[in-house]
This record gives C-alpha cells, structure tokens and sequence, in this order.
C-alpha cells in the first residue's frame, strides 16, 4: 500500500468529564471560614512546637499531633515574600500589574496569600506592614478579605 | 526473604462524614496505630499511604495527609494512588532491604463528598469506555449477570452472602450497615441494577486505617503475638472488561498460589469483595471451603471505604490472629473494575 492511502489518523475526540463534589473544610477549617463572616481572623497553636497556624487545620503538620482550641489575631501582619504579575489571563480578576503576596498575620508562624493594594506595585516590599480589608457582605471564604492595604506605621 | 510482622492496626469507623476532612478522619487513627505498635515515631524508617484524590476531589489531596504523619524531621515517604493494602506491600518490600526495622502504612478516604459510583468510571478505558459513563455499579452488574449465566452461582447465593455478611458486622463496631437477616428477607428487595439489590452493593462511606510492620527481633519485641506475613504478591488482568473472563479471577489465583495460601489450612480468610458476587468469584478462585471463616468482620459490603477497605482486610485478619482467634488467615485486596488487580496476602501467628 502506498503512503498517501494510508488512511487519516484521528487525531482528536470530546470526552467530557463533569463531576460535582460538596467539599468539607473538616472542623478546624470550618471554624475559620465562620469566623471570617465575622470578619475575625482565627488561629491555632501547637502546644509542642507552638507554631500558630493560621488558618487552623486541627492539627501540626510538623508533629503530627491534633490541636485543639483556636484564638483571634488581629488582621494585620507583614508581607514576607511577594511578587508583581505583569501578564494578563483569562478570568483575571485584578488589572495588571497587581501584587501577589504572603502575609504572615501578626502572631502568625504560616503565611497566607493575598493581594497588596492601594500602593504602586513598584513601592510594595517584603517586611511592609498591612491589614486586610473586608467586604462588605462578608462570606466563609478568603474573598471575605479583598485585600491587603498598607499600613502608615514603621516597617517590622 | 526477612521475616516481617503486622504488630498493630487501627481504622475509623465506615460512615458518611459531615463535618471532618479526610486528613482530620486520618490522625487519630493514625497516631492509635503507632501508640499500640509500642515503636517509637523516630524508629520508623519508612511511611507510605494509600489514598485517591478523586474521591474528595481536590489535587494533591494525598499530600494532606503527610500533615497527620508530623513529617519533620524530613522522613522517607511514599504513596501509591491505590488502596492501602499495596502501600502494605510496597512497606513489606522495603523492609526487605534490611536497613530499617518498621514502617508505617496508613489509607485514607472520603468518598461521601462526591457520586461515588461514578467518580469510579474514571478509572475505565478513557477512550472507549469511559466517554460512554457506565457508573461503577452497573459494570459490576455486568459481572454478575455473566457470573449467573455461567450456571454455577445463583441470585439466592448473592443474598446469603449478603445475609452473612451484615449478621457478622452486627459484632463490628466500624461497620456501616449491619442486621440480623436472611436471604428470604433480602430477595424480596427490588432490584438496583439487575441482577444487583441495594445489599448485593457496597455502601459509599468514608474511613481511615493504619497498620505498623516491623521485622525479625523488633517484632517480636513489641508484639505479644507477632503476626508474619508468611506470603505476599498481587497481579493484575487486562484494563478492557471485554479482554478477560469476567466470571472467574485468574489473577487471584495465581497471586494465592504465589503466598503460599494453598500449602496449609486457612482459618480465616479477609476478602475485599464490595459486591456479594464478587465473594464467590474470590472464593472459587482460592478454592476455600468450609473450613475457612469468610469475612468474620461483615466484609466490604458493610464497610467499604474506598482506598482503605483492602488495607481493612490485612488489619482485621491480623487482629484475630493476633488475640489468637486463629493461627493463620488470608487477606486479600482488590483494585479496578471487575476484580481487575488483586492482593493476597497470608499472615501466621508466632
């Protein structure tokens, strides 16, 4: 048989896949979501190595022991690493350029990530102190925290 | 091969979780296992899990569960995205290395978060099984209704193991359903996907297991009764359900015959058959006989958290083994449609 009979190689076909799950945060997770809707932060302290994890996972990931027990901090921390994003996406939900960060809340040993606002990107550096802002119709959810915004005090 | 002993197991409850997260419903059981076994955290030369992050749908989901383990200092750690019976055998043929003396196997899983029967058909041929979406239970239909045809089982069997089954898990604590019934009673169910009734089903339930393996001079150390596993092998048949004999199970005979399970009298055997049909495809294929108690726990069709309940099988039969209801027993493990892989494993007490 000669090559050009060979007949044409599929190259493509549609298999879609839908599944649809309900998530469970679990306990320790869960009670930081509702305290969000508070516009309250909550962390968890290990009593062995007494990291605080912010948010709580209900237990220490570095001693493997069940924690139990959360308490408030306040919505301010310090930005300890961040980056500008400078490409835009599909389904990006801030104009670029933007800043990404992690912010270690004031009392917390495990950062989170956030948005830095209200500042030029260029002017954003790692140990710049901020706070969250919040929403206005607050969720069990990070988006319940817009952003961060620069605070006027010292760096830390 | 190093002598290489089950010294304690542990497992949560088979139930539908609300409120805690696959790795919350991990730690405690996790952290019992390692208490009992009586070894120290930092004697433990190897952890590996069993885990899918299908079932709770989230990416990286098995990474989770390193948070119940404390992996700091940094451990040696492993995970098979398959029950936690071969996460067993990968720690078994660790240990046969020689350089460390125990390890540590967990499975976790919460099947509860999604549609279970068809979050399974992702694990079918992905280009001309899957698209076409036959949910978990109407392929085992499938099985069942050829095993029928074959002649030599009928629907009255499936419901006395079905039967059996939830009479004995009426005495286990972890079991999800459980009751005193006959095959008269149960016949009378209408049908769910013929020639399958609700009980002829595993229920989907969420759950957690760990088992501790130690060798030689530490087993025995530790353990009362050091439970050894005597054998071990697993195979697997080919992927398409069209390709194999549905009816029979090649791969476990063979995997049996490679333990070591037929030299010797069987007391006890564990065997993780979710569907009742699939109990006496198992059965013929290990050629087990009235000697051998089946499925003392109540079995997978009474308990069958995905990722754990063939991890569950090598625990119970350790366990009985252990406090001396028996000396020597069968565990067997099963993955993919069908049967298509399976486990056996045979355990001795000292």
């Amino acid at each position: 048989m000669s090559e050009a009979a060979a007949p044409e190689s599929v190259t493509m076909m549609d298999a879609p896949i839908r599944l649809t799950y309900s998530y469970t945060p679990g306990v320790a997770q869960s009670e930081f979501l509702r305290a969000l809707t508070e516009r309250r932060i909550l962390g968890q302290r290990c009593s062995t190595c007494e990291q605080v994890y912010v948010p709580p996972r209900g237990m220490c990931a570095r001693d493997g022991i069940a924690l139990e027990g959360t308490f408030e901090l306040p919505d301010t921390g310090v930005v300890s690493g961040f980056c500008i994003v400078n490409i835009p996406f599909a389904g990006q939900a801030v104009e670029c350029p933007y800043v990404s960060a992690s912010i270690t809340f004031d009392g917390a040993d495990i950062p989170i990530f956030h948005l830095v606002q209200e500042i030029d990107p260029a002017a954003v550096h790692v140990g710049m102190r901020v706070q969250a802002v919040w929403s206005e119709e607050p969720q069990p959810s990070m988006q319940t925290i817009r952003y961060f915004r620069p605070l006027e005090a010292a760096d830390a | 091969m190093r002598e290489v002993a089950v010294v304690s197991f542990a497992q949560s409850p088979t139930t539908v979780e609300d409120a805690r997260s696959e790795v919350e419903i991990l730690q405690p059981v996790l952290h019992q296992a390692v208490e009992r076994s009586g070894i120290a955290r930092e004697q433990i030369g190897f952890t590996v899990s069993g885990s899918c992050d299908y079932l709770a749908g989230q990416p990286f989901a098995f990474v989770m569960g390193l948070e119940a383990v404390g992996a700091w200092p940094p451990i040696r750690e492993s995970h098979v995205e398959m029950d936690g019976a071969w996460a067993l055998y990968e720690a078994w043929a660790r240990l046969q290395h020689g350089d460390i003396d125990a390890a540590l196997v967990y499975a976790f899983g919460k099947s509860s978060t999604g549609d279970l029967p068809k979050v399974m058909t992702l694990q079918l041929d992905p280009y001309y099984l899957a698209p076409l979406w036959p949910d978990a239970i109407s392929v085992a239909a499938l099985q069942a209704r050829a095993l029928l045809d074959a002649g030599a089982h009928t629907e009255r069997d499936m419901a006395e193991v079905a039967a059996r089954s939830r009479r004995d898990a009426a005495s286990n604590p972890n079991a999800q359903v459980s009751g005193d019934t006959s095959a008269d009673a149960l016949l009378q169910e209408p049908y769910v996907s013929t020639p399958l009734r609700a009980h002829d089903c595993p229920s989907a339930g969420d759950g957690s297991a760990a088992v501790v393996l130690a060798a030689g001079a530490l087993a025995r150390e530790v353990a009362e009764r050091p439970v050894w596993i005597r054998g071990i092998d697993h195979r697997i048949e080919p992927h398409a359900l069209g390709a194999r004999d549905l009816t029979t199970s090649a791969s476990t005979r063979i995997a049996a015959a490679a333990a070591g399970a037929s030299s010797d009298k069987i007391d006890l055997a564990e065997l993780y058959a979710p569907f009742s049909h699939q109990e006496l495809i198992l059965r013929d294929a290990l050629g087990l006989n009235g000697q051998t108690a089946i499925n003392p726990s109540g079995g997978a069709l009474t308990a069958n958290p995905m990722m754990v309940a063939g991890l569950i099988r090598i625990g119970e039969a350790a366990s009985r083994i252990a406090r001396g209801e028996a000396d020597r027993g069968l565990a067997h493990a099963t993955s993919g449609p069908c049967l298509q892989q399976n486990l056996v494993c045979v355990l001795e007490g000292e």
